[in-house]
């Protein structure tokens, strides 16, 4: 599904959100995020509810791809993975199953090497959801298409126009 | 490439703002910004250099209401419009739903119009993307100023695939919603052609 729509269906978010608590709860860290390399929130876990997600998930993409060009210009396939580190919280970032990326915050109740070891386990989850959501978006793209084409056929100019108002 | 949440039913489209230096891409942003209700709006991001000048990009995030039961967020940036950050132009492409392509309508800066245009051919063409296929209008922004080129000259130059096509001066708003809005009409259109 790489380079096509990323579609989210409710099973599929669930077992995202597993992954990534268990992951926050493992890691001891304040918060998880899985995000789509084009800068989308797709799941999170922990502390969230102070953070501007929307943003956090823009900037890291923007970061990944800036580092992306970065090992391109070096003859690197890609740099993998960031640390941040700051006064308090810090920054774990990693590419997983090549269209997300997780980011994990962490002050020092957690450590380098512990969000580290936790992350791997982790990204061979989310690889192994991201692979199956491929598969199931290839097989099932006719009920998927039926779906959406439902509700997104009768979408009329209308429609549209609304949005702009008030 | 949308991103569409049947979990939290949403769709979330990316758009970019593209254009020469100074023709006014930030300014669009900072207007829409400065226009719409708080709840509606997250932060804008300006990634710029102490001159104001964008370094990397600016973001925007919109919400823009429900349609058929689905919350429509997009995401607005723009490109550095200087030549030489061409690396950082390359990047915010990815993943692009529409682009709005921002012109300078006075004499001096068409070369430089001209020039901003094939540099996004350019880039999309690496995404094996053509303008032909991706959402795309265009916004003949600083209409106000005494030395601009007449609109029919600017269609001929920038705009032989007849674009929808708008007037602007964006500090004042003027043609700021009616370009967003050309835009995201597109970018809605096209999600549903592809069902």
């Amino acid at each position: 599904m790489i380079g096509t729509d990323l579609m989210l269906y409710e099973e599929d978010a669930r077992r995202l959100a597993a992954v990534l608590q268990r992951l926050c709860e493992d890691s001891k860290s304040r918060a998880v995020f899985l995000i789509d390399k084009a800068g989308q929130l797709i799941a999170s876990a922990g502390e969230t509810a102070n953070i501007d997600t929307t943003s956090l998930a823009s900037l890291t993409a923007g970061n990944i791809a800036a580092t992306g060009g970065l090992a391109q210009l070096l003859g690197e396939k890609e740099f993998s993975v960031l640390f941040h580190e700051g006064e308090k919280d810090h920054l774990h970032i990693s590419v997983v199953g090549q269209r997300g990326i997780l980011v994990v915050l962490f002050d020092r109740r957690s450590s380098l090497g512990l969000v580290r070891l936790r992350v791997k386990r982790a990204a061979e989850d989310i690889g192994r959801v991201f692979t199956e959501m491929a598969e199931r978006t290839r097989q099932e793209a006719g009920r998927g298409r039926a779906a959406f084409q439902a509700q997104f056929a009768q979408i009329t100019d209308e429609d549209i126009d609304n949005l702009f108002k008030g | 490439m949308s991103f569409i949440n049947y979990a939290a039913r949403e769709i979330n489209c990316k758009l970019v703002y593209y254009g020469p230096g100074l023709c006014g891409k930030t300014t669009n942003l900072q207007f829409i910004y400065s226009r719409v209700e708080p709840s509606t709006k997250g932060k804008m991001i300006s990634l710029a250099t102490e001159t104001d000048r964008t370094l990397f990009f600016d973001f925007l995030p919109l919400e823009l209401g429900t349609i058929r039961g689905f919350k429509t967020r997009f995401h607005l940036y723009t490109v550095p419009g200087q030549v030489f950050y061409e690396a950082s132009r390359k990047l915010i492409l990815r993943g692009v739903d529409g682009v709005i392509f921002v012109a300078d309508s006075q004499v001096e800066r068409m070369e430089s119009n001209i020039e901003s245009l094939e540099n996004l051919e350019a880039n999309l063409a690496e995404q094996n993307l053509t303008l032909e296929r991706l959402p795309f209008v265009l916004q003949y922004n600083k209409r106000d100023l005494p030395n601009v080129v007449p609109i029919e000259e600017l269609q001929a130059a920038l705009n032989p695939r007849n674009a929808p096509w708008f007037e602007a001066c964006a500090p004042k708003g003027i043609g700021v919603f009616e370009t967003l809005k050309g835009a995201a009409k597109l970018v809605l259109n096209e999600l549903k052609k592809k069902t």
